[in-house]
């Protein structure tokens, strides 16, 4: 039978397409982001005379944009993993937990140890990291056991509602006990790109290659998982073990980006949301396109941040937190008319 | 492994079932079922709502914890690998899926063929076959671009069956295959279970339209978690049985060579 696999045709194109104009796009934002900053463009003008210009640019500005590529990169691919997972539109790092339990971790190695979230020491880097990724599962497993399973949407969304604020308010006790720390603490959890170095920079880009990797190479799981839990199981899908190593990818994701930049929200719920607008295509294609297009929304709202208020600047976690919640918002109204 | 298709000889039974006994929380929903299925046949369950049609069904495909033992093609259930049970039987879960509403209908249909793809291998010419030939069978193809979410109610009917189809296993289980079908598509599915038997596959249903399952090899009449009796179609004993499970609210009379199911109004 000569048949034309008809979707080689017409879908892999039209995701090839989107994968390539978000990499274009990308790239101009890391231009975009390393040429302006608090001083304008003025070191980039003289980039090749002034020694400072330079600093300013290379240590500076590279670092912290291509921060906030590989930060977003991380949060669409764990929003993406978490609506796929738990078969929840709405699901995303923060629903679960694992945000919280990440920025738990990082605050008890700030505390505990009086580091600051502005050390680029390598071994401060990957403390924070090992730390808020320990933190991440210990908030999954928590909401899972609170949850008992996946099976109830509406239990595992109060779970993580309720292992969020809890593990929020622990953070908080634990930040209070520093007052010497409190502002840069506090500047950090609302979600900064203010403080990654090259070091920084670095991890983000290894985990980001392993996360991808690992959850493209299991994506067959979260599609079969599309059909219900039943149904992908008796197509044969291991699903406890699958399940176990995509909310592990999905933690690692999850704590790494918070150990970075702090709490930025919303990211990981809409990216994945926007490529679904835009293409329908298997997990295999989803996940690094939900990626490329999160890290896209973080640096474009990391070049608003930057030039809102010039050359004040705010912290991005709160502009992706009003823009995502208006977001959201809309999302839920068109989907409730949409229902009724 | 062994092989599925050449070790196995005619007179092995498709499913056998012994002491089956399956608890849903505390509520015992199947109690000592015993169960033959031929192979090569259609054999349809027909009973009222909360009989277990369903969960004889799930428990055969494995999809729900249960004690005794369950044999697929004459080898244990639990004894096999899950690939090779997943290449034996498929499943028709009842009703329609949610959260796949956005997946375009070739993609829903490729899911079946999960069985046969491996972790990084992709998709091979054998699996885009199999999933036009089911798409095709199921008078889907035209629909094969279209996202789940844009399709009525029996439209995805016949997406879903034709992802069950795609799996190409021996045996079938389809839990109301004819929910939203229109009277065209009801006949099509009749032609298409034909087809499958003449193929020597071997095909299960549980349906609520009594005159459809009357054209069945074999049909199993259950209630309140039990097995009533199971005969062949035109056994007289079988229609008053089913009439009595349906609280004699249906009579079944011949047509033809048929046999139809009547509304009765007193």
């Amino acid at each position: 039978m000569s048949t034309s696999p008809i979707r080689l045709k017409l879908n892999r194109p039209r995701a090839l397409l989107l994968a390539g104009l978000l990499g274009l796009l990308c790239a101009v934002t890391l231009l975009l982001g390393s040429s302006v900053g608090s001083t304008g463009l003025e070191p980039l003008l003289s980039f090749g005379s002034d020694p400072v210009a330079l600093q300013i640019i290379w240590d500076v500005r590279v670092p912290r944009t291509l921060g906030a590529l590989l930060t977003g990169g991380l949060l669409g691919l764990a929003g993406a993993l978490a609506q796929g997972l738990f078969r929840n539109p709405l699901a995303d790092p923060f629903l679960l937990g694992s945000a919280s339990g990440a920025s738990l971790g990082v605050a008890v190695i700030l505390v505990g140890f009086g580091v600051s979230p502005l050390a680029s020491q390598w071994f401060v880097r990957l403390g924070l990291t090992g730390a808020a990724f320990m933190g991440a599962v210990l908030a999954v497993c928590l909401t899972l056991s609170l949850a008992r399973g996946v099976q109830h949407t509406l239990r595992l969304l109060l779970a993580g509602v309720i292992v969020g604020v809890v593990l929020g308010a622990l953070t908080s006790l634990l930040s209070l006990t520093r007052p010497d720390i409190l502002q840069t603490m506090q500047a950090f959890m609302l979600g900064s790109t203010a403080f990654v170095g090259w070091s920084a920079c670095a991890i983000l880009a290894a985990v980001w290659l392993v996360c991808t990797a690992t959850g493209v190479a299991f994506s067959r799981v979260l599609d079969g998982l599309a059909l219900g839990e039943a149904t992908a199981y008796s197509l044969g899908l291991p699903l406890t073990k699958l399940r176990g190593v995509l909310i592990g990818v999905l933690a690692l994701a999850t704590g790494t980006a918070v150990a970075h930049t702090g709490l930025i929200a919303f990211v990981g719920l809409a990216a994945p949301h926007l490529v679904r607008a835009i293409v329908h295509a298997r997990h295999a294609w989803q996940l690094p396109l939900a990626s490329l297009m999160g890290a896209l929304l973080l640096s474009l709202a990391d070049l608003l941040a930057r030039g809102l208020i010039a050359p004040q600047e705010l912290p991005v976690g709160v502009l992706t937190a009003i823009l995502g919640g208006g977001y959201l918002m809309w999302l839920m109204n068109r989907r409730g008319l949409a229902h009724d | 492994m062994t092989e599925p298709n050449t070790t196995l000889s005619s007179d092995i039974l498709a499913l056998e079932a012994r002491c089956l006994k399956v608890k849903r929380g505390q509520r015992s929903v199947l109690e000592a079922l015993n169960l033959k299925i031929s192979r090569g046949r259609w054999c349809a369950i027909v009973g009222p709502n909360g009989a277990g049609k369903s969960t004889l069904l799930q428990a055969l495909v494995g999809v729900l914890p249960f004690e005794g033992e369950v044999c697929l093609l004459g080898q244990p259930l639990q004894q096999q690998s899950r690939q090779l049970r997943a290449r034996r039987i498929a499943w028709l879960a009842q009703g329609s899926v949610q959260s796949a509403d956005d997946l375009a209908a070739y993609d829903v249909v490729m899911l079946g063929r999960i069985p046969y793809q491996s972790w990084l291998g992709g998709q091979s010419l054998a699996d885009h076959v199999a999933v036009e030939r089911a798409l095709k069978l199921t008078h889907a193809w035209e629909l094969r671009d279209r996202t789940l979410n844009t399709l009525s109610g029996g439209e995805k009917q016949r997406v879903l069956l034709a992802r069950l189809l795609a799996v190409e296993a021996e045996i079938f289980l389809m839990d109301e295959p004819l929910a939203n079908l229109d009277p065209p598509h009801q006949v099509d599915w009749l032609v298409l279970v034909r087809q499958l038997i003449a193929q020597g596959k071997t095909v299960v249903s549980v349906m609520h339209e009594v005159t459809f399952a009357l054209y069945a090899d074999d049909l199993i009449v259950m209630c309140n978690g039990k097995i009533q009796y199971a005969g062949k179609r035109d056994e007289p004993a079988l229609h008053r049985e089913i009439e009595n499970v349906f609280e004699c609210r249906i009579a079944i009379q011949p047509l033809g060579t048929h046999w139809v199911a009547l509304p009765t109004l007193t």
